[in-house]
């Protein structure tokens, strides 16, 4: 007999587990991965949110530390001398008379006495740019409103320029101490004059002027080089030339090449040689830091250093050329080079004395808040493009919201279900979606060609944005209408009302508070757009308050676009402060639809 | 002048209104008659045909005035105005209005034109003085009118009813009348560029350098006119935005509709809305002056040569402004999947994850093509972002580091420079315009039906 053992086969490897404990193990493992991949999943998710709430706190964090500066202008103590026959002409007091007179000479008068140091034509043109232009309108401002100050001395605050005002807040450059020891001896109180010290006090300085021979160093080899390069090529094609004429010229430019890099590197050398030795002192030209001595009740300004000796040309007067102890002298520096900045070092030294001696006042910035644009930007307000918001919103409000109103009415309770109607409703939704500057340029070809409205009107800008808000109203109205419950018509229908009866008693009201939501949405939209009011010409320079709706005016997002052009530091600080006043808008309006949403919104 | 006008109407008004009611009411205190409708509805019907005459012929003299006093003086003037030219003809009335409203003309007038401006302020008095009376007739004979039919059997409410409806379709009809009048005057506009400028030369043109020559032989005069370089651009700068906005914002829908609870939802979405109410302006603000002159110094800082008004700039911040359009058209989409699909999901062991990935989003998918398709067309007709952070050269690259500019800042800087209206530069915007229109239109077209063709019924 056979031996009948069974056939075994071996199974094929299908790649499923062998053993219970091995799937567990499979089932284990395969586990962890899609447990570590949804907990990635889920911090994308968390990621992404995180990226889009610190985009938000990035940019408000960038506007507000921008923009707070602005509410604050920087005042000059003015002490002026109202003498009597230059402010009051015809010496009667009258109004007429005091506004008649000339003020900017004794106010220009009264600030070059009150800075230290102005001597010249020269000195008064640099020390002019500091202060403001209205400053003088100030003084006359003080003189009208309180008669009695005519041929007294008075008292007055007056706005200091842009640039000193962008110095005043640390913005422009910095006024830094260095530490000096030893003694210094200054050899004279006035015009060039040499301090020396009885030890290496200058260093620092002498450093930074060997940092700018460095720089130049740096240049000349340079073109060192660049030479070389051309040197090489045209030894590259002088070795391909042919023509006799050819190879001559060229030979000439080698030649000329090969006379620059001589002389180069003998400049080189020879910088290279005055930074190696220590005790010979050096110019510091306009492209490196700037110092100044504060020395015996005067300031110096270093023109040349050494190490224990320094040449400078005197700012403000010294009180006298005794010796100064250590310690009671000191080393000023502005570590942005002059070239490099707008104010120069005297008239940094100006403002800066100015502070010392307690001239500089700090108060709140009344004009950004009660006057319209302006060149000059210690004069700029917002005032002007509010005026011409408020005039434009109204409009918009006094036409957009009775038509939304009753189209929203007509197009969910009255109009029957054709073709017209699908046609009306599809129109609204595209609306929706068209970019604004597709309006701008309706407004333009249709109400300022066709029609010949006024450019720059309140009233067309209005009727533009109507155009915009027109399908957010449609669209909140019916959302409002459509949650009023059936039961509430038919009641009214029940008793005896006609459908417009029911419509206007019933349902409106009820509906009101969701329409008003959708209304000051979208207002507030309207608030912030700026493209279609560019086309139909509110990007003007408006300079008066506008007073009805067909005079020029301009709104806030446009005075922001064109602030956020102009070249000047100061309208940087003034932009990002306009932003906060109209976010603060926003931000209100928006409080407020919410508010009255939750207020007055019934639950079905 | 006006708030005479605006007074005499509201007196008008209240009058008719005063009146009607109170013959109304009289009727029935009086003679006790059943009235058909409230009499406050009597008193709209006198109302109605006082104050709707009025105001039409308030209209129509208004609009007619000016033109036909014009015509009167031209007449006059015939014998001077002969043989000038349109525009002088126009200086010529220029001068007559300005003298008759007191302002300054441009040299001496001569008599005949002094005699002009004289009797153009008379014209123009006594018009108004007319308008003024006839309407006001009219509107009083309207209601003299109205108040003789006010008796108890006149159905008022109904005639006024129907006025009102009258009104509320005429109101409905204004939306109709918005898209018309966009593509009317847009395509009229358009037409005139293209009478000038070729149509395939235009779109498929490869240098846009849109100079007019004011005089003969000016240089640089020649003006090119092809607008593939700004289409460039503008899709350049689009698909910047939307790589920036499409993974953020659809991660975040993700994360708040299926993970988030209730309170971290209610604080988080109305939060991610303000992106959306902050003026475009703010944006333009913060990529012009900080984050194109980070791109740029991280740029040097890394060797690369980065321009100041990058196209990664704008496109960035333009992103982040989209970000809440695709977060929120997303969210409201995937929460409309079903709950049952889900839970079929779980049942059959599947992560959260795995669900989303496979089946939520799957199901999602047509809304969220759509939702994407919509934050692109808000991309591409974004005007604020591109004119303060993008370039003004039409430069035809790939090159996120380049400056490039688009169709939007394209009709901004040709709209508010100075050329005349007529000369192509000008007409170019509208151009322009037109296509933005008609692309916006067709995107918005195409999310609609991508979203209704392929929304898949589950009920």
């Amino acid at each position: 007999m056979t031996d009948t053992t069974p056939d075994v086969t071996v199974p094929p490897d299908t790649g499923l587990p062998k053993t219970p404990s091995e799937a567990s193990n499979r089932v284990r493992q395969s586990l962890r991965r899609r447990y570590a991949a949804e907990k990635r999943f889920r911090m994308y998710g968390l990621i992404a949110i995180g990226l889009a709430l610190s985009f938000i706190v990035v940019l408000f964090t960038d506007i507000i530390t921008k923009g707070h500066s602005a509410f604050i202008q920087s005042h000059l103590t003015l002490t002026v001398e109202l003498d009597a026959d230059s402010v009051d002409p015809q010496g009667d007091r009258s109004p007429e008379s005091l506004r008649d007179g000339s003020y900017r000479g004794i106010t220009l008068r009264a600030f070059f006495e009150t800075l230290r140091g102005v001597s010249g034509r020269a000195d008064q043109r640099e020390a002019l740019s500091l202060l403001s232009d209205a400053a003088d309108i100030t003084v006359r401002n003080a003189v009208l409103d309180q008669p009695d100050l005519v041929g007294t001395t008075a008292t007055l605050p007056v706005k200091f320029g842009d640039d000193a005002d962008i110095f005043f807040k640390g913005k422009s450059v910095a006024v830094e101490g260095l530490p000096a020891q030893s003694t210094a001896t200054p050899s004279g109180t006035q015009g060039e004059i040499t301090i020396t010290a009885d030890g290496p006090a200058f260093t620092a300085i002498l450093e930074q002027a060997k940092i700018q021979l460095r720089d130049d160093i740096q240049g000349l080899e340079d073109d060192i080089a660049g030479f070389q390069r051309r040197i090489d090529r045209y030894q590259e094609e002088l070795s391909q030339a042919t023509d006799e004429d050819q190879r001559a010229d060229l030979r000439d430019s080698i030649a000329t090449m090969t006379d620059a890099i001589a002389t180069d590197t003998e400049k080189v050398a020879g910088i290279e040689a005055r930074i190696a030795n220590p005790g010979d002192s050096e110019v510091l030209t306009r492209e490196s830091s700037s110092y100044l001595i504060r020395i015996n009740g005067g300031v110096v300004k270093v023109l040349a250093a050494a190490p224990n000796r320094i040449e400078g040309e005197v700012f403000f007067s010294l009180d006298s050329d005794r010796r100064a102890d250590e310690g009671s002298w000191q080393i000023m520096t502005l570590p942005i080079a002059e070239s490099n900045r707008r104010l120069s070092d005297k008239q940094v030294m100006w403002l800066w004395d100015l502070e010392e001696r307690g001239l500089l006042d700090m108060q709140f910035n009344t004009t950004f808040f009660t006057s319209g644009d302006s060149r000059e930007p210690e004069q700029a307000g917002i005032w002007g493009a509010a005026v011409g918001s408020f005039f434009t919103l109204m409009i918009t409000l006094l036409l957009s919201f009775p038509i939304g109103v009753m189209t929203a009415v007509y197009l969910e309770e009255f109009a029957p279900k054709n073709k017209w109607t699908d046609l009306i409703e599809v129109n609204i939704n595209n609306l929706a979606a068209v970019p604004s500057i597709v309006f701008g340029l309706l407004g333009l070809a249709m109400f300022l060609n066709v029609f010949g409205l006024p450019r720059s009107a309140p009233l067309v800008g209005g009727m533009v944005l109507t155009l915009m808000t027109l399908p957010t109203i449609i669209i909140a109205g019916r959302a409002a209408l459509k949650a009023v419950p059936p039961s509430i018509r038919e009641a009214a229908l029940g008793m005896g009302a006609s459908r417009i009866q029911a419509m206007t008693h019933h349902v409106l009201p009820l509906a009101m508070p969701g329409m008003m939501t959708g209304t000051i949405i979208g207002m507030a939209q309207a608030l912030g757009e700026t493209a279609p009011l560019l086309m139909i010409g509110m990007v003007a320079f408006i300079v008066d308050i506008p007073g009805g709706f067909t005079d020029p005016a301009t709104v806030l997002p446009v005075q922001i676009y064109i602030w956020a052009d102009s070249p000047e530091r100061a309208f940087v600080e003034k932009t990002s402060a306009a932003i906060m006043v109209l976010l603060a808008f926003l931000i209100t309006m928006n409080l407020a639809a919410v508010l009255v949403r939750k207020r007055f919104e019934k639950r079905w | 002048m006006a708030l005479l006008f605006t007074a005499a109407l509201l007196s008008l008004l209240s009058f008719a209104y005063f009146q009607g009611q109170k013959r109304a009411a009289g009727y029935r205190d009086r003679v006790g008659a059943q009235l058909h409708s409230l009499p406050s509805y009597y008193g709209a019907y006198a109302v109605l045909w006082a104050v709707l005459p009025t105001l039409a012929l308030l209209g129509i003299w208004a609009a007619v005035q000016g033109p036909l006093v014009e015509m009167m003086i031209r007449a006059d003037l015939a014998a001077q105005l002969a043989g000038l030219s349109e525009s002088e003809i126009g200086l010529v009335m220029n001068d007559v209005r300005n003298l008759a409203t007191g302002g300054i003309t441009s040299g001496d007038p001569e008599p005949a034109i002094q005699e002009a401006a004289a009797r153009y302020a008379n014209l123009m008095v006594t018009a108004k003085a007319a308008m003024f009376v006839v309407c006001f007739a009219l509107g009083l004979g309207g209601f003299w009118f109205a108040y003789r039919r006010v008796n108890p059997s006149l159905r008022a409410r109904n005639q006024v009813e129907r006025t009102i409806m009258v009104f509320l379709m005429a109101s409905s009809t204004i939306a109709i009348l918005v898209t018309l009048g966009i593509v009317l005057s847009l395509m009229f506009e358009a037409m005139r560029f293209f009478a000038q400028i070729p149509f395939f030369d235009f779109l498929f043109g490869l240098k846009w350098s849109p100079q007019i020559a004011i005089r003969e032989g000016q240089t640089g005069s020649s003006g090119a006119f092809g607008a593939v370089p700004i289409f460039a651009g503008t899709l350049l700068i689009s698909m910047i935005a939307m790589c920036v906005a499409a993974p953020i914002g659809l991660f975040s829908a993700i994360y708040m509709s299926e993970y988030a609870s209730r309170r971290f939802r209610s604080v988080v979405k109305p939060v991610l809305e303000i992106l959306a109410g902050i003026p475009t302006v703010v944006y333009g603000f913060f990529a012009a002056l900080t984050v194109a002159p980070l791109l740029r110094d991280i740029g040097d800082s890394v060797g690369l040569d980065v321009a100041s008004e990058s196209a990664l700039a704008a496109g960035a911040v333009m992103g982040i402004m989209i970000i809440p359009f695709v977060s929120s058209l997303s969210d409201d989409v995937i929460t409309a999947v079903p709950q049952s699909m889900r839970e079929g999901s779980y049942g059959l062991g599947a992560t959260k994850s795995e669900t989303v990935r496979k089946v939520v989003l799957p199901a999602a998918l047509p809304g969220i093509v759509g939702a994407l398709l919509l934050a692109v067309s808000r991309a591409i007709g974004e005007t604020m972002i591109v004119v303060m952070a993008a370039g003004l050269t039409a430069n035809l690259t790939a090159n996120p580091f380049a400056a490039v500019t688009t169709v939007t800042v394209q009709i901004v800087t040709l709209l508010t420079g100075d050329q005349e209206f007529d000369s192509p530069k000008t007409l170019a915007a509208f151009a322009l315009g037109l296509v933005l229109f008609v692309v916006t239109l067709c995107l918005n077209i195409v999310a609609l039906r991508v979203v209704r063709k392929y929304r898949e019924q589950y009920d």
